[in-house]
Parts: structure tokens; C-alpha cells; sequence
């Protein structure tokens, strides 16, 4: 993306200063809409895919209805709920209540921007990519609880609060588990890691295998991020069936709805961070060094890096119709006196793996010991 | 009520919750996420049932008994089809008696997969939920074919049933009680010994025998804090005392004896015994008269009778008081429900919001029981 | 235990507080003197071969050709499995009936049941509150005699 702003502001070194500034915010706005429609378009279809997914673990078939195979449910669900009734309670304060839906869903689209989906196609290439996704998602805990507290409704609040105390306590096992694999490629830019990354057939240096800890650093890493996003079993902030509907209990159409898409834009989000990370980004496994043309290896990563992302938020959603709600207390227990003492030893062992054998993986020395 | 006390949070539970199990009003006083007291307000499905009975005749009140505990009807039905058979000392053909007893397990059996779907569902995992609706809906199915209806019966009449079973029916049985046995082992699997799930339910709201027998608590609650009491058993009626069925208790497997684990599995091993009785009355069945000759106006002799069936949900009594005439003259409703609800306040102390829902959903209450 | 032997160690226990023994009732119902109630039911759960460790039902009844109101009690005993009614009558204007609540705790619902519904009043009950019925509510709606309002604070009822 910025090579491409460069190269146009480039051709344009004649023109006057006023308009190519107009030309590069028209082309950040252009940009911006793709990415927007792009990111919509997702979080539609994996409510879509919910469903299916949800019908077929319970025995039924789920949307079939409306367009081929149903797939035009979501279009359907965004009309209805556009054209709801926008109540706002009366006593609701009234700011902190419109705002908080907005926030939550700028923040989780906002993270879509370092990520990188094929070797040349990438909205920003951040030196810090991974601090930025890990910063950005942290605002979804703050405006959760605005709209909580905005809501005043006691239900509400006990959605709220059970909401920061939740993904500010797994923040920890995700940063540790994250910084174990981190510390191999050493750097935050998420290319960089991707590039790390290939060779080796496409999949054995991925860093989920470079050593017995990034491995364990991969589970924990899930299951922290399940928490973060507030899915089944740890979806006490928004558990339906005790307070009513937690923290979106007030919200109704398209604010409602705002919730909803952030959700699963974090899921994506923290899918592609797991992806990039351990599962080598948009390496292809097994095709390594074959010749051809740059599209069609364009459209192989784009391919391949969705489908990694997919089959991660389908296990996401796996998990969420098969196991039941962890309580309040238990969730708090399993976070700091299971996952980050886990996460952190696990770091040490890390660190000391890297020390000692210079970053090398288990690929690498095993490859090493035949050419030697 | 009054004091306001500003450390406690006084909310309101229902009367419109999705866990309550019908229109149910907690007032919970909460220190935190920690219950200090629960108040149960009841009566908002009052239908004045004991009234109405005074009103109409007795074969016209069969239909009310239905809606009493409406997952339940044949049961509720059969029971009050005995208490006035009781008055009228009138003997049931043994066709007919095997048919009730069919129709009363087979009831038990779809009554139990609600209590076990919705609990489920209120501990977060939903899959289950559905799960037992599928295989209600071949006991649906069996009802239906034999008197018309998927709800509410009306088929067990004073004196007998109201008409034979169809062509069909045991063989179609039979398919079913081949089936569920699979079916239960599933649902064992998937739920009843999952970590997370015995984790939320074990050691929660013990409920210890002298506490049950004090509190009129009955059926399934009873028999899992450890006294082996099944009205079936003790008082036979019907051909039960010719049938090969266990009674299970509660043995504290998971927990303490008498825990929300305990309550809930009684539930799980009660179908199992279902299913053997139920197979062993349709090869019990010979041709034979499917209803006693009951005159057409019915006038039983003055007197005052109690008559008790085992619910699945617990002891349902009948007592009823005749002057003669065409119409009751007092009838007075002993719900099982109404006394597993007055043990709820004493549970309540000192656990979990979450925890509170657990207990409701463990003690399997209905409201139209309830408030009649 | 028969009912009649439970009779005759009442009728020996308590004397003239034990009215009368209904034997074709099912089961057989001992008619007490309100006074006695909560003796009477102590006595029977903690006695030796009585041992009624639950109250089955507790039940209000309408005799409005009698001019009495009666509480009618359902006793079972788990370890000896044997049943009895209690019955209780009082004066329909003025019932008043000690609770049982100490004896048996599931009679605290019940018996706010039977005051919600029948107007009965249990001296010494811990919350004697409407449970069925609005809260506001007034009249006694399974009296013989009830007369249904015609509005509800501004509903037609």
C-alpha cells in the first residue's frame, strides 16, 4: 500500500502540491472503503458460517433459505437490523452508550492493518505490527465497558465488569505466549516473521515447530485469545442465559449489530496473529521454490493465508458449541494459576533455547546434522 | 425489604429471564458477583385451577391437568385419574393400566431430556439442548399417532384411557428404545462428564436428606441426596410392581452426595430406567378393554381422598373432597414443584450468580406447577 | 402403623384435644383441636414408631355450611411408610391456626398459600405474606362466598 502511494506520488511530481495531497487522500479513502467492504463482507459471511457450522454440530441444517444455500442470510439479518427501532433507554447516559459500539468496532477493524495477506499485498508494513494489533485490541475492553456503564442497567454492568476483568487478566498469557515465538525472528514486523518463516518446504519452519516451546506457546496462545474475544467457554461477559444478554443487553439494530461484527473481526484478527506467527503466515506448504507467475503465487498466499485463518476461527466456533460456560471465578483461576505461570515458564524455556542454539529450530539442526 | 443497604446490590431476576424456567421473579441481593439472599416471587402464572375445578365436572377438569405441568401430562393426568378412581373404587381393565403406565415413562423420558436440554443450555453448552429436542421428537411422534396431540394429552381418562393404540405404535416404540440407549451414552460423553461441566456443578447447593425430607422436597432431588424413595417402588400403582426397573441415587460421584452434579444425573440414569420399563410393558401387552365403564355422569360418593404419583419432577397429590355431586368440592393440587422451589432461599447463601442458575436449573421446577 | 393405633397413642397423649377419628377418608383423618396443632405434630414427627418426617400437603378448606374454615394436614413417615390426615377446624370468621412451620419447614409456603388464598391466619408464621396472589390484592379468593372485583387498580378484571 505505501509502495503504491509512493509510486503515484512519483508520477505526479509535476502536478501541483494541492493535488496530489487530494490524490492521496482519495487514494487512502479508496483504500480504506476496499478493506472496510472486504472486512463487512467477512464478518457477514462468518455469521453466516456460524450458523452452518452451529447446525451441523447440533444436528440441523442451519440457513437454507434465503439465496443459494442461504448465503444471503447475513444481507438479510443487516436489513432487519437496520431497519430496527434505535431505542436508548432514557436514563442511559447517553454519549457514553452511542459512542461505545462505534469504538469497539473502529478498534477491531483498525487491527486489520498490519497484516500482511500474500508476499506484496499488505495495507501498512509496521515496524511494530505485532505491538500495534496487541495495543489496538486492548481499546475493545474500554469500550465495553462504556457501553455497559452508559446502558445503566445493573445487568449490564455485571457484563461489563466481568468483561475488563476478563480480557485484561488474558492479555498476559497472550503476550507471553506471543513473545515466545517473537523472540526467534526478533522483530515485530510482520513480514519480517512471515519471511523468517520460509523454506523449508513451506511448513516445517514454521515457528510453531521450531521448538517444543513455541509449540506450547501456540495452545496457549489460542486458548488466551478465545478469552480475549469473549467466545464460548469464556463468554461470561456476554453469557445469555444468566444476565439476559451482558453488556449488550440495551442495544438494539445496528448498534447491536456493531457489537456483534466486532467480535468476529477480533477473531480474525487474532486467528491471523496465530497464523502469522506459528503457522507461517502465508507460506504454502509443499510448493517451496516452484516457478510462477507473481499473480497466480499472489492469489496461492492470499488463499492459503485465509484458509489457515478460516480453519482457526472454525475451531473457535467448534469449541463454542461443544463445551459449557466456565464461571466467573473459575475463568479468573485458570487465567493466573494455570495459563501464566504456564506461559511464562514457558518463556524462560524459550529464551533459553534461543540462547543456546542461536535461534536455530528443530528443522534447522536436523538439516544441519545431514550436510554435515 | 426497604433497608437500602449501599454495599448490596439488589436486582431483579426475571419475571422475563431466559434461565428461570418460566415466569419466576428472584430477588437476589448481591455483594459482588456473591448472592447474600435469593427471594422467589411467584404466582404470575395463577390460573386459579383449584377454582375452576370447584366449577366444572370431573371428567371436565382432566384437560386442566394438563396444563399443570405441561412436559409432563400424562402424568399429571394419570394422577388425577386415579385419585378420583380412588373415590369411585372402580377396577381398570389391565390393558388400559399397561397403556398408562407406557404412556406415563414415556412422558417421563421427554420431560427429562427438557430438563436436560435447558439445563445445558443455561450452563452455556447450547449443542445439547437440540440434541434432546431430536429425540423428543420421536416420543412427539408416538403421542401423536395415538391421540392427536404433541403437548398437552388429554388421553388418560377416569377410568381408563381414551382410546386404543394404533396400529403401528410398538413397533415405532420399539425403534425408538433401540435407538435412545445410544443416544444417552452420547449425551454422557459429550456433557455429563465433561471437565468444565462437572466443574460448575459439583459441591453447589447440597441439599442434605434431613434438608429434603424438612423442605418436601420430592422426586429425582430427593433420591440424589441419598434416600432411596421412588413412589413407584413403595406405593405401586398400576402395574409397577410387576416391572424390573432400578431406582439410582445420588452417590456423590462427582462431589458431595446430594450436589447440582447428583441432581442432574439422577435425570440421566431415571430415562435409562424408563426405557426398561417401557420395553417391558409392550411385550407385556395382550388384547383387553383399554377403559372401565365409567357412567356417563359421574357422581362419586362423599368423601375426602390423597392420592400421590411419582412426576418426574416429583410426588404430584390430588386431594380432593367430594359432597356427591357432579363437581368437586374442594380439589387441592399438591405440586411437586412448589415444594422444590421453597428450598431455593436456603440454598442461595453465599454462591455465584452463575451458581444460582446451576441450582434452579439442577432442581427442575415449572412454573405452571407451580402457581396453578 | 395403623391409623387407628396412631389414633389411640394421640387419644392417650393428648386427651380431649383429639376430636374425632374419620376412618373412611383415605388415609383416615384424626380431627385436633386447633390449640394443640403444633404439640400434636411434634409429638407425631419425633416420637419413636411415628417418626412423620414429612408433610406431604397442607391443604384450606371452605366448610362455609359449617361456619368453619379447616386445615387439613397429609402426614407420611419415610422410615415406618405409613400416612394420616390431620384436620383442623376453626371458626370461619376469625381462623386462626398456629403454625407448623417450626416442625416442618415446608409448611411455611404452604401455609402462606392457604392465608393468600382462604384468609387463614397462622399465629407465629416467620412471613405471612400473599404468594399467589398480587400483593395488593384483596379478598380471599377460594372462600365459597368470594366475589370477584371488578377492576384491578384499573383493569377490568
Amino acid at each position: 500500500m505505501t509502495e503504491l502511494i509512493n509510486e503515484i506520488i512519483t508520477r505526479l511530481a509535476n502536478a501541483a502540491p494541492i493535488i496530489r495531497l487530494l490524490v492521496v487522500i482519495a487514494i487512502i479513502i479508496v483504500s480504506s472503503v476496499i478493506v472496510l467492504a472486504v472486512a463487512l463482507l467477512y464478518e457477514g459471511l462468518a455469521t453466516y458460517a456460524e450458523r452452518k457450522v452451529a447446525g451441523d454440530i447440533q444436528a440441523r441444517i442451519g440457513p437454507n433459505r434465503v439465496g443459494p444455500y442461504g448465503l444471503l442470510q447475513f444481507v438479510a439479518d443487516g436489513v432487519k437490523l437496520l431497519l430496527k427501532e434505535d431505542i436508548i433507554p432514557f436514563y442511559a447516559d447517553k454519549w457514553l452508550f452511542i459512542i461505545a459500539p462505534y469504538i469497539v468496532f473502529t478498534a477491531s477493524f483498525a487491527a486489520f492493518v498490519p497484516l500482511s495477506y500474500s508476499e506484496h499485498i499488505y495495507i501498512a508494513n509496521l515496524n511494530v505490527g505485532v505491538l500495534y494489533i496487541l495495543a489496538i485490541s486492548s481499546v475493545v475492553s474500554m469500550a465495553i465497558l462504556m457501553g455497559a456503564w452508559g446502558s445503566n442497567n445493573k445487568w449490564s454492568l455485571f457484563g461489563g465488569m466481568r468483561a475488563v476483568a476478563q480480557i485484561v487478566s488474558y492479555e498476559i498469557p497472550t503476550v507471553l505466549s506471543l513473545l515466545a515465538a517473537i523472540i526467534i525472528p526478533a522483530s515485530l514486523n510482520m513480514r519480517d516473521i512471515i519471511a523468517y518463516q520460509s523454506g523449508g518446504l513451506g511448513i516445517f519452519r514454521w515457528l510453531i515447530f521450531n521448538n517444543p516451546f513455541t509449540f506450547f506457546a501456540f495452545f496457549i496462545y489460542f486458548i488466551a485469545s478465545i478469552a480475549e474475544v469473549n467466545r464460548t467457554p469464556f463468554d461470561i461477559p456476554e453469557a445469555e442465559s444468566e444476565i439476559v444478554a451482558g453488556y449488550h443487553t440495551e442495544y438494539t439494530g445496528m448498534r447491536f449489530a456493531f457489537f456483534f461484527m466486532a467480535e468476529y473481526g477480533d477473531m480474525f484478527v487474532v486467528s491471523a496473529l496465530a497464523t502469522t506467527l506459528f503457522l507461517g503466515g502465508w507460506q504454502i506448504p509443499f510448493i517451496g521454490n516452484i516457478v510462477m507467475p507473481i499473480w497466480l503465487k499472489d492469489i496461492l498466499e492470499v488463499a492459503v493465508f485465509f484458509g489457515k485463518v478460516f480453519l482457526l476461527i472454525y475451531i473457535m466456533m467448534w469449541i463454542r458449541w461443544t463445551l459449557p460456560r466456565l464461571r466467573v471465578d473459575q475463568l479468573m483461576e485458570l487465567c493466573w494459576k494455570y495459563l501464566t505461570p504456564f506461559a511464562f515458564f514457558n518463556l524462560i524455556g524459550a529464551s533459553v533455547w534461543v540462547l543456546l542454539l542461536h535461534g536455530k529450530g528443530v528443522y534447522d539442526i536436523i538439516t544441519g546434522l545431514f550436510v554435515h | 425489604m426497604v433497608n437500602v443497604d449501599e454495599r448490596f446490590m439488589e436486582v431483579s431476576m426475571g419475571p422475563q429471564h431466559p434461565s428461570t424456567h418460566g415466569v419466576l421473579r428472584l430477588l437476589v441481593r448481591t455483594d459482588g458477583e456473591v448472592l447474600t439472599a435469593a427471594r422467589p416471587y411467584i404466582g404470575y402464572l395463577h390460573r386459579a385451577l383449584e377454582k375452576i375445578a370447584e366449577r366444572v365436572t370431573y371428567p371436565q377438569f382432566t384437560p386442566f391437568t394438563d396444563r399443570l405441568d405441561y412436559l409432563a401430562s400424562m402424568n399429571c393426568n394419570l394422577a388425577y385419574a386415579m385419585t378420583v378412581e380412588k373415590l369411585l373404587n372402580i377396577e381398570i381393565p389391565r390393558r388400559a393400566q399397561i397403556i398408562r403406565v407406557i404412556m406415563a415413562e414415556l412422558n417421563r423420558i421427554s420431560s427429562h431430556l427438557i430438563a436436560f436440554g435447558s439445563f445445558s443450555s443455561d450452563m452455556g453448552a447450547f449443542t445439547p439442548f437440540l440434541f434432546g429436542i431430536r429425540e423428543r421428537e420421536f416420543i412427539n411422534d408416538l403421542f401423536e399417532m395415538t391421540c392427536g396431540s404433541r403437548l398437552t394429552y388429554n388421553y388418560i381418562r377416569i377410568g381408563g384411557v381414551s382410546k386404543d393404540l394404533p396400529e403401528g405404535f410398538i413397533d415405532k416404540a420399539k425403534e425408538f428404545l433401540d435407538y435412545f440407549p445410544g443416544k444417552l451414552k452420547e449425551y454422557n460423553e459429550l456433557l455429563s462428564y465433561n471437565a468444565i461441566f462437572i466443574k460448575r456443578l459439583a459441591n453447589i447447593a447440597v441439599i442434605t436428606p434431613e434438608d429434603a425430607l424438612d423442605y418436601g422436597v420430592t422426586g429425582p432431588n430427593l433420591r440424589a441426596s441419598g434416600i432411596k424413595w421412588d413412589l413407584r417402588r413403595e406405593e405401586p400403582y398400576l402395574i409397577y410392581n410387576e416391572l424390573d426397573f432400578d431406582i439410582p441415587i445420588g452417590r456423590g460421584e462427582m462431589g458431595t452426595v446430594g450436589d447440582a452434579w447428583d441432581r442432574y444425573m439422577m435425570r440421566i440414569y431415571e430415562m435409562e430406567q424408563s426405557t426398561k420399563i417401557v420395553k417391558q410393558c409392550l411385550d407385556m401387552l395382550a388384547p383387553g378393554d383399554y377403559t372401565a365403564k365409567v357412567p356417563k355422569v359421574l357422581k362419586p360418593p362423599a368423601g375426602e381422598v390423597y392420592v400421590r404419583a411419582e412426576n418426574p419432577r416429583g410426588e404430584l397429590g390430588f386431594y380432593l373432597i367430594s359432597d356427591g355431586s357432579t363437581k368437586p368440592y374442594r380439589l387441592k393440587i399438591r405440586a411437586p414443584s412448589f415444594a422444590n422451589l421453597s428450598i431455593l432461599p436456603k440454598l442461595a447463601k453465599g454462591v455465584m450468580i452463575a451458581d444460582l442458575i446451576a441450582i434452579i436449573g439442577s432442581l427442575d421446577i415449572i412454573l405452571p406447577e407451580i402457581d396453578r | 402403623m395403623e391409623p387407628k393405633g396412631i389414633y389411640d397413642i394421640l387419644s392417650k397423649t393428648f386427651g380431649s384435644k383429639i376430636k374425632q377419628f374419620l376412618e373412611n377418608t383415605f388415609p383416615p383423618t384424626i380431627i385436633v383441636e386447633s390449640s394443640a396443632i403444633v404439640d400434636v405434630c411434634k409429638f407425631l414427627k419425633n416420637e419413636e414408631g411415628l417418626n412423620f418426617t414429612s408433610l406431604m400437603c397442607l391443604s384450606g378448606v371452605d366448610l362455609k355450611d359449617q361456619g368453619k374454615m379447616a386445615v387439613v394436614y397429609h402426614l407420611f413417615s419415610i422410615t415406618h411408610r405409613h400416612k394420616i390426615a390431620l384436620k383442623v377446624e376453626v371458626d370461619r370468621n376469625e381462623p386462626h391456626v398456629p403454625t407448623v412451620e417450626g416442625v416442618w419447614a415446608t409448611a411455611n409456603w404452604y401455609e402462606r398459600e392457604a392465608y393468600d388464598l382462604f384468609g387463614i391466619i397462622f399465629d407465629g408464621h416467620s412471613d405471612l405474606r400473599r404468594i399467589l396472589m398480587p400483593d395488593d390484592w384483596e379478598g380471599y379468593p377460594m372462600r365459597k362466598d368470594y366475589v370477584y372485583p371488578k377492576k384491578y387498580h384499573t383493569w377490568d378484571v
